[in-house]
């Protein structure tokens, strides 16, 4: 928003009509072409992008992933060199880490929340540009190492000493660490973004006990990445001061000490791990109701769950440092959080079940991802259980246990339920509709290649199997497993490649969807598929969390869609109050814009120059921000309405 | 489980065997909650229900009580669990007896360098690498050390893992119960290598432990009637080898690598990677690269007859 003003009185509730359509598209529509391409602030149109960039680089690291598989199919092969194997590792970490699962989760909540909200978009168009074209940039920052063969090589977590200049003196380090401060501008803007959009711009009556289960989940992940993501961008920065300028923070003999870089990494890293499922199991609460024909049976419940999950996750992180030699009082605290952070996802998995269990489920592809992704969340979260429990850990961390642990929670907790959010949600990005019949071999194809490719990593794990080995010996008895768990891995790739083929085949050929096809119960399947770059005709006013249900829950006329407000007066949308979402202020929204894109490709010089270490470069670059910045923060030039102290409420 | 050296289902040492019950109770407990889960998701779905139309909602009260229960069973267990991990840990965490032995083990890219302590008789201090004898029945306690990144110490059998860090020591102890060979592993990455950075911890009843270690404390002088064949080997590995390996009592005195000295009573060469075999040794010294990749031993400029002459060297030092 560029400015806001306190409303005077509500304007009127009016219906849509063909001329107030028309002077909407007028105002909101994004310019044709290449320039409207590279100044579009529709957050419609950002989240598209988020999901196709996240998608592309799941991609590429998934690649690296069937690489990977290759040389570990059988004992001592030598298709790739221990170099080669280091750097994809860690580039499939970061891929699908910091690339694919958090901005595939922010482009869904880009995309869907302004429409969940009955607004007209985010509340800081421009920052949400912002935040899309410095994921792009950071992304192809840290993929430019590894097309020039320099790539990280120091796994994903990227302890130190390994990754000090003594031990690791290339550049590739470099690129990770200033890549990894660039990413972190793009995650912060992202998340304030969301956060106040949360707090200002929902549709008048959504107080925050009506909010989709989704939002929760966003909304407790970008709270999380405001606090956390600082941590981690220091520890970098820290890291490339070692590196460049030789400060000590880490380095042994100097007084720097390598456990403070486990400590930094580790207070960012396991929040981050909760931040990029919780939004995804929010996908599973608001999607399993539409499948099930029935509300989520303990909407509050899974709510608070999803906080708890948050706040407890801020407290686990030593889980990853139980065999650092730390102290015993501090093992057991830990231990106890770990463990407890188990009892709000059960909480989770329960509320989910019984909705199974009261509804009338209706098997479409998507509910296939939805039920699949429950059994999944629960074998990953067993499993999670027992590397709580410390002198188990002391056994499983560390080896191939773990490496089948991270996967059913990455890929069973956000994987299937991005696919399933597809299946639900594509009719309304595109208009037509996935195709059913190619959906279900999808989920099956997907299903089974998981489980049987990494099932087995749990017995390989236990058999001792370490993680991050390039290679290993017949005689340790892993050979068969791991043959499995390559075939399993290949077959899961078809299911990913299917789901790929059928996005294209519909995107042509799919049936056309219509506003609702699935009969579904919130504010965003109330406008058209796609949507006007203006949303809603009319700003509806919420009365109940399934506007569209009402007649058919007995609570008919709670909320009002077919008439709302216009604001027809410019780029307008309705604020509102933060908890019970009462009307306060008229928010003036920008129109297309360069700035988010000049701004994003200055940062990119600042850190190219950083790396390469030509300082008059970053230097011209970071004057070149601060120019994009003062034009970004000059005062619009529309009128001020006259501000009236009383706002007036529904 | 013979065939799975690293695995951790089976114990032989007192430690591993204090924390495999609460492994397989946990695992049990895991298994059980995959099935419930299951049958439930399967029984929701398929349960016999009333038909409705394609827009027909469910409507009526939600069965939040199943949910409170199911979260007050899991909140039980979870408690139970956490006083079983707290009991594990405080039972592993010292031996019962003071430790009958003393080490030093430091974690290298990617070998391991084991000293062996003795306060009262310095004497009797000696180094080896990458194999580590241990008296059957006693606990040994272990001073974890780290050369140059973060290695991580393992031995599934005996104990889990700690990791050795640079810049501090993280002081373990380990028991084993029966005599044997029992494979270790360095299970923190570390770089190219550690992939190949294996141990054998071998424990052995008294006497045998004993005999072994007045073995290793002696080293290697030069003597009078020695074949020139070894003499011309001993040259050889001096001018070749000695910077970075030793052989004590000898003119080769490097630490950069292992300590040679009784490199023939070891089982294996290059940390777990080959077998120590006359042929295996040739190959490795002529081709360190081929084998570990990136290892820190450089391929020599050594010629045929030298590297023979090492090699019948090196087949003297048991």
């Amino acid at each position: 928003m560029q400015s806001q003003d306190r409303l005077t009185a509500l304007p009127p509730l009016v219906a849509p009509s063909p001329e107030l359509a028309a002077r909407l598209q007028a105002l909101w529509e994004t310019a044709p072409g290449l320039r409207g391409f590279f100044m579009s602030v529709d957050h419609k149109e950002i989240g598209i992008r988020y999901i196709v960039t996240a998608f592309a680089f799941l991609i590429l690291g998934g690649c690296e992933a069937l690489l990977m598989r290759l040389q570990l199919a059988g004992p001592n092969m030598r298709l790739l060199t221990p170099e080669q194997y280091d750097e994809l590792f860690t580039m499939h970490g970061i891929s699908m880490i910091f690339l694919y699962a958090m901005p595939v989760l922010s482009g869904f909540s880009n995309y869907l929340w302004p429409l969940l909200f009955g607004a007209r978009d985010m509340a800081f168009p421009r920052v949400n540009a912002l935040s899309y074209w410095t994921f792009l940039f950071a992304g192809l920052f840290i993929y430019a190492a590894f097309i020039m063969g320099v790539a990280p090589n120091a796994g994903w977590f990227n302890y130190v000493p390994y990754t000090g200049k003594a031990a690791n003196p290339g550049i590739n380090i470099d690129f990770y660490a200033l890549g990894m401060i660039f990413l972190g501008i793009s995650t912060t803007v992202g998340s304030i973004n969301f956060v106040v959009t949360l707090m200002r711009t929902r549709a008048p009556g959504m107080s925050i006990n009506r909010m989709p289960v989704m939002v929760w989940g966003t909304l407790t992940a970008s709270l999380a990445n405001i606090l956390v993501v600082p941590s981690v961008s220091l520890a970098f920065l820290m890291l490339w001061l070692d590196r460049n300028f030789g400060t000590h923070f880490f380095t042994v003999g100097d007084g720097g000490q390598p456990v403070l870089w486990q400590h930094l990494f580790w207070m960012f890293g396991h929040p981050w791990v909760y931040a990029i499922v919780l939004p995804a199991m929010g996908f599973v609460s608001d999607g399993l109701p539409i499948f099930c024909r029935r509300p989520l049976v303990g909407y509050t419940l899974v709510a608070l769950s999803t906080v708890a999950t948050m706040a407890l996750g801020f407290g686990v992180w030593v889980h990853h440092m139980f065999a650092t030699g730390i102290s015993d009082v501090a093992l057991s605290f830990f231990s106890g959080a770990s463990l407890v952070i188990t009892v709000p996802s059960a909480i989770a998995v329960f509320c989910w079940i019984a909705t199974i269990w009261a509804g009338r489920p209706i098997a479409t592809a998507a509910f296939h991802f939805y039920a699949g992704m429950i059994a999944l969340f629960v074998i990953g979260g067993v499993s999670g259980f027992m590397t709580a429990s410390v002198p188990v850990d002391w056994q499983l961390t560390d080896t191939y246990f773990v490496v089948a642990h991270i996967h059913y929670v990455l890929i069973g907790i956000n994987v299937f339920p991005v696919i399933g959010a597809f299946y639900t949600w594509f009719p309304k990005m595109s208009g037509r509709m996935l195709d059913e019949r190619l959906g279900k071999w999808n989920f099956w194809l997907m299903f089974i290649g998981f489980n049987l490719g990494f099932f087995p990593m749990h017995i390989s794990g236990l058999l001792g199997m370490p993680r991050r080995i390039y290679t290993y010996s017949p005689d340790m008895g892993w050979s068969t497993l791991n043959l499995i768990t390559t075939l399993g891995s290949f077959l899961f790739a078809i299911g990913v490649l299917l789901f790929i083929v059928n996005v294209v085949v519909s995107l042509r050929r799919g049936a056309v969807a219509g506003p609702n096809p699935w009969d579904a119960g919130t504010l965003e399947w109330a406008t058209s598929s796609p949507p006007p770059p203006y949303n809603f005709t009319v700003i509806p006013e919420v009365g109940s969390r399934h506007p569209l249900w009402e007649d058919r829950l007995g609570d008919a006329g709670a909320s009002s869609v077919a008439r709302g407000f216009a604001f027809d007066e410019g780029r307008e949308t309705l604020g509102t109050s933060m908890l019970d979402s009462e009307p306060d202020s008229v928010l003036r929204m920008p129109g297309d814009s360069w700035l988010p894109f000049l701004l994003g490709l200055a940062t990119t010089f600042v850190f190219i120059g950083m790396l390469i270490h030509v300082w008059w470069l970053a230097g011209m670059a970071l004057i070149a921000c601060a120019v994009v910045l003062i034009f970004w923060l000059q005062p619009d030039s529309l009128p001020p309405l006259i501000p009236i102290e009383e706002a007036s409420h529904v | 489980m013979n065939g799975f050296p690293l695995n951790y289902v089976t114990s032989e040492g007192t430690k591993a065997a204090a924390i495999l019950p609460l492994t397989k109770g946990v695992t049990a407990i895991s298994l059980a909650v995959i099935l419930i889960v299951a049958a439930l998701i399967l029984a929701a779905i398929f349960r016999r229900r009333a038909v409705g139309g394609p827009h027909d909602l469910v409507q009526g009260t939600t069965p939040l009580h199943w949910i409170y229960i199911g979260t007050g069973v899991t909140v039980a267990i979870l408690l139970g669990v956490l006083v079983w991990t707290m009991a594990t840990v405080a039972a592993v965490v010292q031996p019962k007896d003071e430790p009958a032995l003393s080490l030093d083990i430091t974690g290298h890219q990617w070998w391991w360098e084991v000293r062996y302590l003795d306060q009262d008789h310095p004497s009797n201090i000696f180094n080896t690498a990458n194999e580590i004898h241990i008296p059957v029945g006693k606990p040994i306690r272990i001073n974890l050390h780290a050369a140059d990144v973060i290695h991580s110490f393992w031995v599934p059998a005996l104990s889990g893992k700690t990791d050795m860090i640079p810049g501090q020591v993280n002081t373990i102890w380990l028991q084993a119960d029966r005599p044997g060979a029992y494979r270790g592993q360095c299970t923190e990455y570390c770089g190219k290598q550690h992939a190949h950075m294996g141990f054998t911890v071998i424990a052995d009843e008294d006497q045998k432990f004993e005999a072994w270690r007045v073995a290793q404390v002696q080293g290697k002088t030069p003597q009078e009637d020695d074949p020139s064949a070894i003499a011309d080997g001993r040259q050889a590995f001096k001018t070749h080898c000695g910077a970075c390996h030793t052989v004590r009592g000898t003119a080769a005195g490097g630490i950069v690598g292992p300590d040679l000295t009784h490199v023939m009573s070891r089982s294996t060469i290059a940390a777990g990677t080959l077998p120590n075999a006359p042929g295996w040794f040739a190959g490795w010294i002529a081709d360190p690269q081929h084998i570990k990749p990136g290892a820190k031993m450089p391929v020599l400029d050594i010629s045929g007859p030298e590297l023979h002459a090492v090699t019948t060297y090196l087949a003297t030092l048991n």
